[in-house]
């Protein structure tokens, strides 16, 4: 087997300033890769990065063979709305909030070549079905839905073409616990089932405990320690695991 | 008119235009940045059709002005008479004897021939412009031909409405690859864009913006296999000519509000009564 | 009925001779002479010119006259006669420290070399109905003074000697031209302000306006609004050297803004600037106001989503005779587009109904 995705020495840096320096890591098919840290570490910097919504100074990103850092513009968009997904912290920024949810799940099914209206509407009450929105939603603009539905829209408009990794930055930030919970059970879930890889930047241990299958810690742009989640959580070598861990209530 | 040089244009400024108009043509449905020139008369009415007119005409064309279809709505009037003034060409009302037809928000009914050319005045050339108000984004979506969100709109009328709620300045694809706004022309005039036999140039003079269809190139409606494009018109046959197949005006005819459906081409109208 | 489209020859030509005989109105009044357009309207004359690009007083005035004083129809005239007008070439940058000022004043410091002039303003007039002005007179003479035979030198270089203000780097790029080449974006600074200085007066005080208020504040100081005459050369390339062929008025603005550093870089005043045919002051500080609003990324500053702040909408909008053009033309027939949305929408409220 080879790993789905190959990063080599990934360094961001802002003037003087590092976002992240010397970041490498192998992720397998089906694995989920959490990274945590405070805020500042530049775990969003370097998920930016990976995901190529800003240009890296130095290092790959091997994926199916080819280093996805220097694809055209547009092989980088194809890619964005196939292979690879983004879900961002805030709905907002993934959503088009002015179009109804069938039309912001379809539209990466016709952004690859869907073109039968009741074949995309299908789809569509199936996908908000699977994240437990009531398909009579369908014609309802995101606006008129919580947060917590919101974002389970988000994650079912990325998921909807069945990509093979998913990006997510802080995907249960700014909810409630209650519907953490409830979305972390969901994502647990379709995460299982499609065989997703993905990879999930998190401040919150308890999101990377439930979901990450190997945890990546970091500091001040710095890969401090990373293994297999549990061994991290419970056996934290570097001081500021141990911090990190001890610093939140356990789980 | 000494003072002005043929066509009202100087030299430069039609090669600039004819240079933009070949880029046009070789990369058929891509809006070509072009520098329009202030003409005298008022962006938004026609200028971008008249610099292409006018960088295309020779002392022998035959030149036809509509507006609506119609070769005596005021602004095809003043049009037709610049060009009568500054290049003395000759004008007619008859779409075959014409070499150049300029036109606002119609295609004229009888059939073009090869040879013509059709310029079409355009108020807004970028068919994404109300999906993203931002040139610098549209272009992009264009170059990387991101155009999933032109379908997502078509998709929201359906939903909405049940059918693709656009009647006129209806997008097309052009030769499978550039989305193209075909000008505000009726979407019943939308099949008379594909494999016409005749140049099809489109200009733009406030956007600054020129694109062209060659003849005979592919020009699709975009729509879904299950909800077809249809070239829709009034259910009336004209009350003049008794036409069917053309697509009609509608004209309201007293207070109690009667209404008569006639030709809105109204040199295609004139010639079936005469016959 | 179907007649009532037709005669669009006729009613232009009758609606032409109506709007002579209007324009000229009652002819027991004297006609309004070019010469007294261009000499006692001079502030409409100024406007004309700037934003119609071209500078000629008695082409400004004809334009006035011949649009029964509507301004942008006048900047309508200039830039359609303008635009087919042949260049013989390009005049040398103008020099504005050696301007001969009539009016030079500055709201950051009390005094400077080359002293404040209040020159012709209205700034302290109170705004009081002149009612002799509606019986004719002679105004009495203003006082007179010696010119200032030195050049006057810019109050922003006094702070530019103390390293206080950013610099302002020469810069020989030929800058694109406007009225030549398709608007591209992004623009550089360059375009930006031949944009604005061409711009809708009422665009961009609205604008500059917009950032004092707070949406995309930049805390600007008038550092010096000056205007006068300066020379024009004009390069010869046949010659080797350039050749002054004349004196245009202009007014220019420079604005001291909000500061901007860092832990490295000690902080600095930035600037703002606009420059424009004849006295347009209140055009002039605007431009200024915009031209930093939207040097925002240049100076490392955020989008705060400011119109003032957004290159592309300020661009795209500031231009009264495509506003004008675009947003009149809504007046032409759209019979067409019209009927083929009554079709639809019949025929959506047929299938609403039964539905």
């Amino acid at each position: 087997m080879t790993p789905l995705l190959q990063v080599r020495g990934i360094e961001k840096r802002y003037g003087g300033r590092i976002g992240c320096i010397d970041v490498s890591f192998d992720l397998w098919p089906g694995e989920v890769m959490g990274i945590v840290g405070e805020s500042g570490s530049g775990k969003s910097t370097l998920l930016s990065c990976l995901a190529g919504h800003q240009p890296s100074d130095k290092g790959e990103v091997i994926f199916h063979g080819r280093d996805v850092l220097k694809l055209s513009e547009a092989e980088r968009r194809r890619l964005g709305r196939t292979d690879w997904a983004f879900v961002h912290q805030n709905p907002r920024d993934g959503l088009r909030m002015n179009v109804s949810a069938g039309g912001n799940v379809g539209e990466r099914l016709m952004a690859v070549g869907e073109r039968h209206y009741g074949n995309i509407r299908d789809t569509a009450e199936d996908w908000l079905q699977r994240v437990e929105i009531n398909a009579d939603r369908i014609d309802d603009r995101p606006r008129q839905f919580s947060g917590g539905m919101q974002q389970r829209l988000q994650i079912a408009r990325n998921l909807v073409t069945g990509p093979k990794l998913v990006f997510m930055d802080e995907p249960t930030g700014g909810l409630d616990v209650s519907v953490q919970a409830r979305l972390l059970d969901l994502l647990r879930g379709l995460v299982r089932r499609m065989g997703l890889s993905a990879i999930i930047v998190t401040h919150d241990l308890a999101v990377v405990r439930l979901l990450a299958d190997r945890l990546m810690v970091m500091k001040g742009g710095h890969v401090v320690e990373q293994g297999l989640t549990d061994q991290v959580l419970d056996d934290p070598q570097h001081a500021y695991t141990q911090l990190l861990v001890s610093s939140v209530l356990q789980v | 008119m000494d003072d002005y040089n043929f066509a009202y244009l100087d030299e430069d400024t039609k090669r600039m235009i004819r240079r933009a108009l070949l880029k046009a043509v070789a990369i058929p449905g891509y809006q070509v940045p072009f520098s329009s020139r202030e003409m005298p008369m008022p962006y938004g009415w026609g200028t971008g059709g008249v610099q292409v007119t006018a960088a295309c005409l020779k002392p022998d064309d035959t030149l036809k002005v509509i507006d609506q279809g119609a070769d005596d709505t005021t602004n095809a009037v003043s049009i037709r008479k610049f060009f009568q003034r500054t290049a003395e060409v000759a004008v007619t009302e008859r779409t075959q004897d014409a070499t150049i037809i300029q036109t606002r928000h119609r295609i004229p009914e009888a059939p073009l021939q090869p040879g013509q050319i059709m310029v079409f005045q355009v108020p807004i050339p970028e068919p994404l412009r109300f999906l993203e108000p931002r040139e610098t984004e549209t272009r992009r979506m264009h170059a990387l031909e991101d155009y999933g969100l032109m379908q997502v709109k078509l998709y929201e009328d359906i939903a909405r409405h049940g059918e693709i709620a656009t009647a006129y300045a209806y997008p097309v694809k052009v030769e499978d690859r550039y989305v193209m706004d075909p000008s505000p022309i009726p979407k019943f005039d939308n099949p008379k864009m594909n494999d016409s036999p005749a140049l099809m140039l489109f200009g733009a003079g406030r956007e600054q913006r020129i694109y062209a269809l060659p003849p005979h190139t592919k020009v699709e409606s975009l729509d879904f296999e299950d909800f077809p494009f249809v070239a829709g018109k009034a259910d009336h046959p004209c009350a003049i000519c008794g036409s069917t197949e053309s697509y009609l005006d509608e004209i309201i005819t007293d207070d109690a509000g009667s209404r008569m459906f006639v030709c809105s081409d109204t040199s295609y109208c004139q010639e079936r009564s005469v016959q | 009925m179907y007649v009532a489209v037709k005669g669009g020859e006729r009613a232009i030509d009758n609606a032409h001779a109506w709007l002579a005989e209007e324009r000229r109105g009652d002819p027991a009044i004297p006609d309004l002479t070019v010469p007294q357009i261009r000499e006692q309207m001079t502030l409409a004359v100024n406007r004309v010119m700037a934003e119609g690009s071209l500078h000629d007083p008695d082409l400004a005035a004809l334009a006035i006259k011949q649009a029964r004083g509507d301004l942008i129809e006048a900047i309508f005239l200039i830039r359609a006669y303008r635009t087919t007008l042949p260049r013989f070439g390009a005049s040398a940058p103008v020099d504005t420290g050696a301007m001969t000022v009539s009016r030079r004043i500055s709201a950051t410091f009390k005094d400077a070399p080359g002293g404040q002039i209040l020159g012709p303003t209205f700034d302290y007039t109170h705004r009081l109905l002149d009612f002799a002005l509606m019986a004719e007179g002679e105004v009495p003479a203003a006082p007179q003074a010696e010119a200032n035979a030195q050049d006057t030198p810019h109050i922003l270089s006094f702070l530019d000697q103390d390293g206080l203000i950013e610099r302002a780097l020469p810069d020989d790029t030929p800058p694109r031209d406007l009225t030549r080449e398709p608007l591209e974006l992004p623009a550089d600074r360059a375009l930006r302000l031949q944009s604005l200085t061409r711009g809708d007066e009422g665009f961009v005080l609205g604008l500059a306006y917009s950032t004092q208020r707070g949406y995309g504040r930049n805390h600007a100081f008038v550092g010096e609004l000056r205007i006068g005459t300066v020379e024009v050369e004009l390069n010869i390339p046949e010659l080797g050297f350039s050749v002054e062929i004349g004196e245009i008025e202009l007014t220019e603005c420079e604005t001291v803004n909000q500061f901007t550093g860092s832990k490295t870089e000690p902080p600095q005043f930035t600037r703002g600037y606009g420059l424009t045919f004849g006295q347009c002051e209140r055009k002039a500080i605007s431009m200024a106001l915009v031209d930093r609003a939207l040097r925002w990324q240049e100076l490392g500053e955020d989008f705060v989503g400011a119109p003032a702040q957004d290159e592309e909408f300020v661009l795209s909008h500031c231009d009264n005779i495509q506003a004008t053009g675009f947003l009149e033309h809504i007046k032409l027939p759209h019979y067409v587009d019209f009927q083929a949305e009554l079709e639809l929408i019949r025929r959506l409220r047929t299938a609403a109904m039964e539905g």
